[in-house]
């Protein structure tokens, strides 16, 4: 009896088209390795991609968990990537000044269709501030600060202040009422810094005979506003602050944090 | 339905709120085994569910719950409860492992998993489901704009930026200078300093309670009750001239509180021995000036050789001092509370000559 004569199923038109499209020239140029199916491919996606090299190949069972993690430290930096992209678009419509502010700030929604870039970048902002305390709650209650990540938890304190820094900073922005007012009562703090504001304790202690060297157009206030009240002054140096300064220094510190994850030993676990 | 608004707005005076939020944590961490039951985790958040669905029936409550900016608040009230609950359940489990003795949850699942998938996935939905609530949350609720800067027109109250209320908040009972820079400064030193002066090595790394019981009450106490309530304090419940509203209470320009608070050198001088105060401002408020002098100095040796004494030679000298140090700066804030509101005492040490109010 003859053979039955054995036929390889023909491949459907899709995964003709995938074969191609992964064996042409430009693909195989972005992506050095096939996908990551296999154990080989799993580790060479990690060593290969910028974005994913942040990641360890394998890491331990709890520490892929909601459970342990909550997941903030990666919100909280998913969120900082939102606020940069929609704070870009926004910077293309504010102009800092008094004259402009407050109506481009309106002209966002009234001339812009289905405009909810400001939405997301203040509700985004206050959905950081948030996550960021939550991140900081679970390592804390991890015990994740002791050693060896002390140094990584006190990057963490500084990146802290600084989140409050931008949201604060950005809150001025508006140029309402809203805006000045919140920012004259956080601000009227620093006229009472001690020797440095001349609302200050010790103020008065510096003065050269009767020159005192601590007066309102010279205090920690003043240097905050660039001027003795919220105004023109104030407006340019938050802005500054807010768009270069604070999300420079911030981003920096970020590296050195997931650097140190990673340096550390990677997620805290039971040792 | 008025009976409950005005229990409400009864329990939410600041003394009774704070008083009763202490007494809560105290319950939290010695029934942490009834507290950690799942009954309790749904109840809790039942019962905040039920109390804003209750209080969007109340015209007064809504005026503030809606303010655009105030809705994260809301969420954050939320959040804080839940994890406080589900990080005390998961160091219950934990210990109740220990006490077993198997190994903790953490310690069971450290066998290693791919990053790919199981990280990455994990990830892709986390962000898919943030982008999609950021994005809901921005369609329907438009962020706030209200009239445009007016230097002239200051509304009342006047408030900072939600997440600075609880620092708002202290100058009720400090100073500028105390409230608004020399404890805001210490609270971050004071965080940076964590790793350094706890030096217990166990609880790295998963969650526990009965080996770091000190550590995690005292944590939540500053993040709980100090910090987070505070804020909820100064968001919800201070209306025009930073006085004290219900809830359930209308916001009344013209509500009256008598400031009757006195220095501490007038209860000495004045009322105490009877006479004027002194001219010379270091004798008049000498009494005061030792004792935060004291606070600072001669309490800590007291408690090393005293109640804290394990702490004292487990931490030797430096690390107890600072530790100390801190541990009462941020009991100095419901010390003032008290004093306010048990004896009406304004200023321990007053000196508004120099700008100098503790």
């Amino acid at each position: 009896m003859a053979k039955a004569k054995s036929i390889q199923p023909q491949a459907g038109a899709l995964e003709r088209a995938w074969n191609w499209l992964t064996e042409t020239q430009i693909w195989t140029s972005v992506f050095r390795h096939e996908a990551p199916i296999s154990d080989r491919n799993r580790v060479l996606v990690m060593l290969s991609n910028v974005f994913l090299h942040l990641h360890p190949v394998r890491l331990k069972k709890h520490g892929v968990r909601l459970r342990y993690t909550w997941c903030m430290g990666g919100l909280s930096f998913f969120l900082f990537l939102v606020l940069t992209f929609t704070g870009v678009l926004l910077m293309f419509y504010y102009r800092p000044t008094l004259e402009y502010a407050y109506s481009d700030i309106v002209g966002l929604r009234e001339h812009v269709p289905l405009g909810i870039m400001r939405e997301m970048h203040r509700w985004g902002a206050h959905a950081m501030v948030i996550t960021v305390w939550l991140h900081m709650f679970r390592v804390f209650m991890t015990g994740s600060y002791k050693p060896p990540r002390e140094f990584n938890w006190n990057v963490g304190v500084i990146m802290l202040v600084l989140t409050l820094l931008l949201s604060f900073t950005g809150y001025l922005l508006p140029w309402d009422q809203l805006a000045i007012w919140a920012i004259t009562v956080g601000s009227n703090m620093a006229r009472a810094t001690p020797f440095l504001g001349y609302e200050g304790p010790g103020a008065s202690l510096l003065a050269i005979g009767d020159v005192q060297l601590i007066h309102a157009a010279d205090d920690a206030r003043f240097a905050l506003l660039g001027g003795t009240f919220v105004g023109e002054g104030a407006l340019l140096r938050f802005y500054v602050l807010h768009c270069v300064a604070l999300p420079l220094v911030i981003g920096f510190l970020m590296a050195v944090h997931f650097w140190r994850v990673r340096k550390d030993g990677g997620i805290s676990g039971p040792l | 339905m008025e009976a409950i608004k005005g229990f409400f707005n009864l329990v939410a005076d600041p003394r009774l709120f704070f008083l009763l939020s202490v007494v809560g944590l105290v319950l939290i961490v010695w029934k942490r085994e009834a507290f950690a039951r799942l009954s309790v985790g749904y109840g809790l958040m039942g019962f905040l569910a039920v109390f804003f669905l209750f209080g969007m029936t109340d015209e007064n409550f809504v005026l503030i719950i809606a303010k655009p900016d105030n809705v994260p608040i809301v969420a954050l009230i939320f959040l804080v409860v839940f994890f406080t609950w589900y990080s005390m359940r998961e160091a219950v489990l934990n210990d109740q492992r220990v006490a077993a003795g198997e190994d903790v949850i953490e310690k069971q699942e450290s066998d290693r998993v791919w990053v790919w998938p199981d990280l990455v996935y994990t990830e892709l939905i986390a962000l898919v489901l943030c982008t999609a609530v950021l994005v809901v949350w921005s369609i329907a609720l438009e962020a706030p704009i209200e009239q445009p800067a007016n230097p002239a027109n200051t509304p009342n109250p006047s408030k900072a930026p939600w997440y600075f209320l609880g620092l708002q908040e202290m100058l009720v009972y400090f100073d500028p200078w105390l409230a608004g820079v020399v404890l805001p400064s210490l609270i971050i030193v004071g965080l940076m300093a964590i790793p350094y002066i706890d030096t217990n090595p166990k609880g790295n790394g998963y969650y526990t309670f009965n080996e770091r019981k000190a550590e995690v009450t005292l944590f939540l106490f500053g993040f709980v009750i100090l910090w987070t309530s505070l804020i909820v304090l100064g968001t919800f419940l201070r209306g025009p001239n930073w006085n004290f509203f219900g809830p359930f209470e209308y916001w009344d320009v013209h509500k009256l509180e008598a400031l009757n608070n006195v220095q501490l050198s007038e209860y000495l001088w004045v009322r105490g021995l009877g006479t004027a105060l002194p001219d010379n401002i270091l004798v008049r408020e000498g009494i005061g000036i030792l004792l935060s002098l004291a606070y600072v100095t001669v309490l800590p040796v007291i408690l090393a050789r005293t109640v804290l004494k394990g702490y004292y030679e487990k931490m030797g000298p430096t690390r107890f001092y600072v530790g100390a140090f801190l541990f009462l700066m941020m009991l100095s804030l419901p010390i003032k509370m008290f004093s306010r509101w048990l004896v009406n005492l304004k200023y321990v040490v007053s000196i508004p000559e120099w700008f100098f109010n503790i």
